[in-house]
């Protein structure tokens, strides 16, 4: 098998272990937050039937993060749900810098592209 | 019912779409908006978020086993993601716009075709040399099979382009994989091999959700409380199923799945055009 070959399956290699830890990683925070949560507010009656949505600080990143280090249960369970959402942002990270090693530019473009995309979705669009 | 009752109902429920899923190849993420809306009574909305990531679970974590096999194919996947991630966000943004009614009516469709290609056959074809922007965009590769290495081509860029721009669309407008349409461009227009378009297909599947999800997020149709049973359900069961190969019965369970999409598009498109589902 040539040194491409080899480098080739070594790259997928990496990216399929990214997925599994950041899907481990997210399954945890979501499970602690989950239980917290439920303990917390289990025995209330849910309200899903209408649309409000959510509340300013479970809709964007910074609150979040803040609010999952205190004392939010829910807060807790969204930033799990952040760092799913992050495994497939870091694939395409580490897709642009393969791409980059590998001197395919046409690729780097296409991936850079694709990140552009992502961060837009996320910092672009704002809540109404 | 206390969100304790509902939060376990919902995991016992996602975590059997999740099952059948893995089973059958097809996701459960298409009958989960359904089954929360009709069964549970949950707004569409919150449904469909909960959906969304739990489609990012089930594509992160089934696609980390396939990528190491080397069935995906990197560079037709980054490709098409172009054309993916503007459809989700464009679709994201657009169920603020669009009318619950219609959304439940696309959904129905989308249902009674994703159950169509349940039980449809189709002979496939594949190519051993790209035509010329193909060649051009790199696109060809290879994929192992019995210690060797089969080296195919790819065809018709544009058109899978396209066709996976409307995928994208899909996906963010209902919260969905829409691993179906994405089949159709890489199977049958692109003309890639099963084994790479299904595990390329389910790659690329988390960066168009997650497109969706920076959206969805801002919007605030991601409830917490509500997704955690769904991905923790949907994840557990798909987990589950892929470590059980019963191949023998897969046909029988993809036809009993079809059947149970089919009522529940029918459900979905009556409860849609008679305006049940705000």
């Amino acid at each position: 098998m040539s040194t491409f070959q080899e480098e080739k399956i070594q790259t997928q290699n990496i990216i399929g272990r990214m997925l599994q830890i950041g899907v481990f990683l997210s399954s945890i925070f979501v499970l602690v937050g989950g239980v917290a949560y439920l303990m917390r507010h289990g025995s209330e009656l849910p309200n899903y039937k209408h649309f409000a949505g959510e509340p300013p600080q479970l809709k964007s990143l910074r609150p979040i993060v803040s609010d999952a280090a205190g004392r939010s249960t829910r807060a807790l369970i969204q930033f799990g749900l952040l760092l799913l959402i992050a495994t497939p942002f870091a694939r395409v990270v580490f897709s642009v810098v393969t791409f980059a090693r590998e001197r395919d530019r046409l690729y780097v473009v296409f991936t850079s592209i694709v990140l552009l995309l992502l961060i837009f979705s996320f910092f672009g669009s704002n809540g109404t | 019912m206390t969100v304790l009752d509902l939060t376990l109902a919902i995991f016992a429920v996602s975590a059997v779409a999740g099952f059948v899923g893995s089973l059958t190849g097809l996701g459960g993420g298409v009958v989960l908006v359904p089954v929360l809306t009709l069964a549970f009574g949950i707004d569409v909305h919150y449904a469909m978020g909960a959906s969304l990531v739990s489609v990012i679970a089930t594509s992160s974590g089934s696609a980390a086993a396939y990528v190491r096999e080397g069935f995906s194919n990197i560079r037709v996947a980054m490709f098409l993601e172009i054309a993916t991630s503007l459809g989700a966000i464009v679709g994201a943004t657009l169920v603020a716009i669009v009318p619950t009614a219609a959304i439940a009516v696309i959904f129905g469709l989308v249902l009674l075709y994703s159950a169509y290609e349940t039980v449809q056959s189709h002979k496939h074809t594949t190519v051993t040399e790209s035509d010329g922007l193909c060649k051009r965009l790199n696109l060809g590769s290879d994929y192992p099979e019995d210690g060797q290495l089969v080296k195919y081509g790819v065809v018709n860029a544009p058109a899978g382009f396209a066709v996976m721009g409307i995928a994208g669309v899909l996906s963010g407008l209902l919260g969905i994989g829409s691993g179906a349409v994405k089949v159709i461009a890489m199977d049958r227009i692109m003309k890639l091999p099963f084994k790479v378009s299904t595990t390329t297909s389910n790659f690329m599947i988390g960066v168009t959700a997650a497109a969706s999800a920076g959206v969805y997020l801002s919007r605030g149709y991601i409830d917490p409380g509500l997704a955690m049973p769904v991905m923790l359900g949907v994840l557990g069961g798909s987990l589950v199923g892929s470590r059980l190969l019963v191949a023998a019965k897969v046909n029988i369970l993809r036809t009993i799945f079809a059947i149970v999409i089919s009522a529940l598009a029918v459900e979905m498109l009556i409860q849609g055009l008679r305006g049940g589902i705000k």
